[in-house]
């Protein structure tokens, strides 16, 4: 049903240099949520130190009353077999095909019989579109199917807990497109708790329940999304806008002089303040899709963004 | 890699731990037997050739040697008894060693190094595997077992080698060569021989999966790995050699 991910105090560093201090942030059970930021701000350290492939200097990270940080390392691999998690590049075993990839789980954790692995394999290939490539190698497909053979592998032991680190880079706009409605479906059929790793907006808008953003070595925010997509914070209307004027430079941060004068030549520029149009209309959900069951969840979010949708519409 | 003093004592630090987790990890079940034989079947290809081709040069360049101290020193009826105490105890374990090291070892070294940096060994730990037990296990014993297996295949060819260098190039007499075989070797020298095989594999088994395992920074971050694994391997089969030969001789009375 899904499983809450409690984050205290997190605080990492490689050397003398700390990558994110002091993230404090609930994972609620069964919903998405996207971690934003710009590249290089730890992302996907932040990942590996969800999953106790990285360990924190301080802090802890507790899933189902137990802190990630402090397990042994016995007990850690049985607490990982709660998580899924797609990788950038699928990170296949490149000597195995597809279907053996896929099998590679349930063949060393379960004791099912080859025709139950072979249609609990099937049954997740045909779920993210891969029927037929079962025999080929991962060196022999695009980036976009190894992605999607990634996310089979991570389905099939059936996680409550879904990481994905950057699940649209390297994908044309279409296939982000299908990947993210993907995304909604699965989240509506297995009720799994879901975080997405991206620098994507687009998806960032779309997709999740909650947004949180890294940057400048911690968390500036953390929460809804209505929230954050009507922020006025400067770093989280920047980024979500994809705009050059705010805090956030090419190489680091920029000094916050010259930060004001952006932002107050942009204000002057739409006469609105520092905002933008068309930034402020909350972008519709992505819901699941017309075959997909609906759990209650889901359901109430449908009403809530129908409700939404008709105001906007009353309004304009 | 860094060069400080601190860095070299970390390093040998978590190699030495690996190696107890790897002796802690090996009773436990189920056995990966599949991937242990895969993976000796794998050593053995790449190394049995070049031990057989390397073996017959330095059996021969010992029974050349052997052949003409022993005339200078007056003592051709032993030239057979010195070359193949040469060959068992001391030429057939380095071959082994070296040929272990640098075509098993690198091998290994660099298969598990590519699956590390494209996030294949994290993907495995997040799917609640154990590398250590799934692949490094394996590849450790497997390297052991062909090294144990090569140490006879290098003493019988370099002994073949050192009979038809010394015999029919040197005009050595065939029966004195043979008689003298067992005057100064004992079977303790070949049982000596084969442990010293079996834990020189153990040692370049278990770097080359450290250095993979570790690898970091790309490819040539795999070059590295694989470049200093077996920098590393030489240097401790070298060391581990003198310590097993001198407590050989403590431990073992010899004939003579």
């Amino acid at each position: 049903m899904g499983v809450e991910i409690c984050v205290e105090g997190l605080t990492k560093s490689f050397g003398h240099q700390v990558i994110w201090q002091d993230v404090s942030l609930t994972l609620p059970a069964g919903e998405v949520s996207v971690m934003l930021g710009p590249s290089g701000t730890g992302k996907s350290v932040f990942l590996k130190t969800l999953v106790g492939l990285l360990k924190p200097e301080r802090g802890s990270i507790t899933i189902q009353g137990r802190d990630i940080t402090r397990l042994r390392e016995h007990d850690l691999y049985e607490v990982r077999k709660l998580f899924g998690v797609l990788f950038q590049d699928g990170a296949l075993f490149g000597s195995m095909n597809l279907y053996d990839n896929i099998a590679f789980p349930l063949r060393e954790h379960t004791r099912k019989s080859e025709s139950e692995i072979r249609r609990i394999v099937l049954e997740k290939m045909d779920m993210v579109g891969l029927i037929g490539a079962e025999e080929k190698l991962p060196g022999e497909i695009s980036g976009g199917m190894r992605k999607r053979a990634g996310l089979a592998r991570a389905l099939v032991l059936d996680p409550e807990i879904i990481l994905f680190d950057e699940p649209d880079s390297g994908l044309d706009p279409v296939r982000v497109a299908y990947l993210n409605q993907l995304i909604v479906d699965l989240n509506a059929q297995i009720d799994a708790t879901f975080l997405i790793v991206t620098h994507d907006i687009a998806s960032a808008r779309q997709v999740p329940d909650n947004i949180g953003l890294l940057f400048r070595r911690e968390l500036v925010m953390f929460g809804p999304r209505e929230e954050l997509l009507t922020s006025d914070e400067p770093v989280v209307r920047q980024f979500l806008n994809g705009r050059m004027q705010g805090p956030i430079g090419m190489a680091e941060e920029k000094d916050a002089a010259q930060v004001e004068q952006e932002l107050a030549a942009l204000g002057d520029g739409d006469g609105k303040g520092a905002r933008s149009p068309g930034s402020q209309a909350l972008t519709p959900r992505l819901l699941p899709g017309p075959g997909i069951p609906r759990p209650p969840r889901w359901e109430a979010i449908a009403r809530r963004e129908a409700a939404l949708h008709e105001k906007a519409v009353a309004g304009a | 890699m860094s060069l400080s003093p601190i860095g070299a004592l970390r390093q040998s630090g978590s190699l030495f731990a690996m190696a107890l987790d790897v002796i802690r990890t090996i009773p436990r079940r189920p056995f990966q037997a599949r991937e242990f034989i895969q993976q000796a079947w794998f050593v053995a290809s790449v190394t049995i050739l070049p031990t057989a081709l390397v073996s017959i040069p330095f059996g021969a360049v010992i029974a050349l040697q052997i052949g003409s101290l022993t005339r200078q020193l007056g003592a051709q009826s032993f030239s057979g008894a010195a070359s193949v105490l040469a060959v068992l105890r001391e030429a057939s374990p380095i071959v082994t060693a070296l040929l272990i090291a640098g075509a098993g070892g690198t091998a290994i070294c660099a298969d598990l190094g590519a699956r590390k940096i494209r996030d294949e060994i994290d993907a495995m730990q997040v799917l609640g595997i154990d590398p250590i037990h799934r692949l490094v296990v394996p590849r450790v014993l497997a390297s052991m077992l062909v090294a144990v297996l090569l140490n006879g295949l290098v003493s019988v060819v370099g002994v073949a080698g050192g009979y038809f260098f010394n015999v029919v190039l040197q005009n050595g007499t065939p029966g004195a060569y043979l008689a003298s075989f067992t005057t100064l070797a004992q079977l303790s020298d070949l049982w000596a021989a084969e442990v010293k095989a079996l834990v020189f594999g153990a040692i370049s088994g278990i770097v080359a999966s450290y250095k993979g395992l570790t690898a970091k920074g790309g490819p040539k971050g795999v070059g590295d790995a694989v470049n200093q694994s077996v920098v590393i391997t030489f240097m401790l089969l070298f060391v581990t050699n003198f310590v097993m030969t001198a407590v050989y001789f403590q431990v073992v009375p010899q004939r003579g």
